[in-house]
């Protein structure tokens, strides 16, 4: 106990944590002027903290007394979680612009949640589980309700703020369960207390399962966990969404994945049928209450729902090749979502942001490129071949039909058929309706750097797809103790 | 510290044989378990006993010349009867958020200047950066003018 443990596979997070804490006093010295300079710095630190991951993260290493855990599963995850911030913080400069509301706290907050998602993803225990989740937590509160001269962000802010603390208290509840019934809160000596009761667990355990389930999937925003995430999603400033939608909901799902696989690996057939249900209710209701939205906000935050419930159908199959799905589909939702929000972040009219649908009416006449990236994220999200939305779904399918898990694909699939509707809705507004009042033709050049490229990811996946299929399988296998 | 009076049901209690022979044993089983308790209630009684003792003693001792100031209960600065949706300033929540930060901090210092020698040098490593966290909190509050009142 008495030498100092092994820092290295929490290097990246240890770099992250000591940058903002400096980024924290230059800013309160120097003050808001100084703000576009800490977000650059803060899009630079991620970067470097994605090189120390890739390049010097263990492959297979668990320290400081079994809390933290380093392998490829979490270098793939966390890879995404750096990404996803990193995209969103460049996306938010062109807003701030705009709207003249720069601080320099937010890109400190978007760090601090960042540490919070990498410390989830590594997570090798209960309680660094909940510091993680607590720590990823708090500052979403704060950037919710980051323009508190407006109703509805206050409101985004305090309701996230309420019913998050509930699902922690959920978790929580469930957590100490399962630590009452089995005397550890480590992953590994879960797995093996499970695995001794394995058939017949103690009734505590399910309901400890339940509990802890409920939890994360709060987090992951899935039904009947969901109700936060309209109201969140359209209350929120435009740039804080993106945040949202992109990395917590990824780290969220490498949590929920990483705790069902590893100390709840015994457990699979109790917990197939909650995933299961949580699926099938995610899929249905994000796909029919999109429908009739007219905020293309609410539209993203129940289009987020169903492609967390297309997700959660490769979990349920709840073999390798199923996680695998679920990295394939988390990767791609990720540059999907990303790229939608570069656009909503661009519709202006008269220099004040919209965010109607019928908003985009017309939007071929007036910008043919950036239509056509919409159509193309539209396409994919819709699950058209040859885009990548496309790949994102046929893994998890094929994963759920080769599990045995026939109802669930097939439902699945008629989802998705529904969900396309409102997608091509928005293509047919784009392109074959006239525009009432025109967007605005001022594009901000990060904005167009990050949709150009989403864009080309998601239309040329299909050629050269073997990177990030064979990333996924690796980080899948690895998550199943191969490799 | 162990009082030994789980020993009770054991010894002293022929009058138990006066009970039928089952229900004896669940008797037996049950008061065992409840004499571990048996500290705690003598405590209680204690407690009330002493608290009742002290009252007593200072209604009859101290002299006594009541007026409305002695008689109104005290509560730091505010009536303490009035109409509960009264408004006050919201910089006290502020002034109380920022003591309970420090409040907390001390909390954490107890247990580990207690447990130092076991903990190691990680241990006294991790209470230091705790503490420079603090600090970097502290100044970025002391910059954005928390502390001033006006």
């Amino acid at each position: 106990m008495n030498g100092l443990p092994n820092f290295l596979p929490a290097l990246p997070e240890i770099f992250l944590v000591l940058t903002v804490l400096g980024l924290i006093v230059y800013g309160a010295i120097k003050g808001e002027a100084e703000s576009r300079f800490i977000g650059y710095i803060a899009v630079l630190a991620l970067v470097v903290a994605q090189v120390l991951e890739m390049s010097l993260s263990p492959a297979h290493s668990v320290t400081f007394n079994g809390l933290f855990q380093s392998d490829r599963y979490s270098i793939y995850m966390k890879s995404l979680v750096l990404l996803g911030s990193a995209l969103s913080l460049i996306l938010s400069f062109d807003f701030q612009d705009h709207e003249k509301s720069e601080r320099f706290e937010y890109p400190i907050f978007v760090l601090f949640a960042t540490i919070g998602m990498m410390m989830m993803i590594s997570a090798n225990d209960l309680i660094s589980l909940y510091v993680g989740l607590e720590l990823q937590s708090l500052p979403l509160y704060v950037l919710a309700a980051m323009r508190r001269d407006t109703v509805k962000s206050s409101e985004a802010g305090l309701k996230y703020f309420v019913l998050g603390a509930l699902s922690s208290g959920l978790l929580l509840y469930g957590a100490s369960l399962l630590y009452g019934f089995t005397g550890t809160t480590e992953f590994s000596g879960l797995a093996a207390a499970f695995s001794e009761s394995s058939g017949h667990p103690p009734l505590g355990v399910i309901f400890g399962l339940v509990f802890l389930l409920s939890g994360l999937a709060f987090k992951i925003s899935a039904v009947p966990f969901h109700m936060w995430t309209p109201d969140v999603y359209e209350g929120a400033p435009t740039p804080v969404t993106a945040f949202f939608a992109a990395a917590p909901k990824i780290a969220a799902m490498a949590l929920l994945v990483r705790v069902l696989v590893g100390p709840m690996g015994p457990l699979t057939a109790q917990w197939t049928q909650i995933i299961v249900f949580l699926s099938l209710a995610s899929m249905i209701l994000g796909s029919f209450a999109a429908l009739n939205q007219t905020n293309i906000k609410r539209l993203m935050a129940y289009s987020s729902i169903a492609h967390v419930g297309f997700a959660l159908v490769g979990l349920a199959a709840g073999n390798v090749d199923g996680v695998r799905g679920v990295l394939i589909y988390m990767t791609i939702y990720l540059f999907m979502t990303i790229g939608t929000f570069a656009i909503i972040l661009n519709m202006r009219q008269h220099n004040r942001m919209v965010e109607n649908i019928d908003d985009l009416a017309g939007l071929s006449k007036t910008h043919p490129m950036m239509a056509a990236a919409m159509a193309i994220f539209m396409f994919s999200m819709a699950g058209i071949p040859p885009l990548a939305g496309f790949f994102g779904k046929l893994y998890v399918f094929l994963a759920a039909v080769n599990a045995g898990l026939y109802t669930l694909a097939i439902i699945g699939v008629l989802t998705s058929v529904v969900g396309a509707f409102y997608y091509i809705r928005i293509i047919k507004l784009m392109y074959f309706d006239k525009p009432h009042e025109p967007i605005d033709r001022k594009v901000g050049r990060d904005n167009a750097i990050i949709l150009t490229a989403t864009a080309l990811f998601i239309l040329l996946f299909f050629i050269y797809p073997r990177p990030i299929i064979s990333a996924a399988t690796v980080a899948s296998t690895s998550l199943f103790g191969g490799g | 510290m162990y009082f030994g009076f789980g020993g009770i049901c054991s010894h002293g209690s022929q009058w138990l044989l006066l009970i039928p022979a089952r229900a004896r044993q669940g008797f037996i089983r049950l008061t065992s378990f409840l004499a571990e308790y048996l500290p705690i209630l003598v405590f209680f009684f204690i407690a009330f006993g002493l608290a009742g003792f002290i009252l007593l003693a200072s209604w009859i001792i101290a002299p006594q010349h009541p007026d409305t100031e002695k008689l109104s209960p005290y509560e730091c600065g505010f009536e303490p009867f009035e109409d509960s949706r009264g408004r006050f300033d919201v910089r006290f929540y502020l002034v109380a958020l920022l003591f309970i930060i420090f409040d907390l901090e001390v909390a954490f210092l107890f247990p580990w200047a207690v447990a130092l020698g076991d903990i190691g040098l990680f241990g006294f490593w991790s209470m230091v950066f705790f503490l420079g966290v603090l600090t970097i909190g502290f100044i970025y509050e002391w910059r954005k003018g928390a502390l001033e009142w006006e």
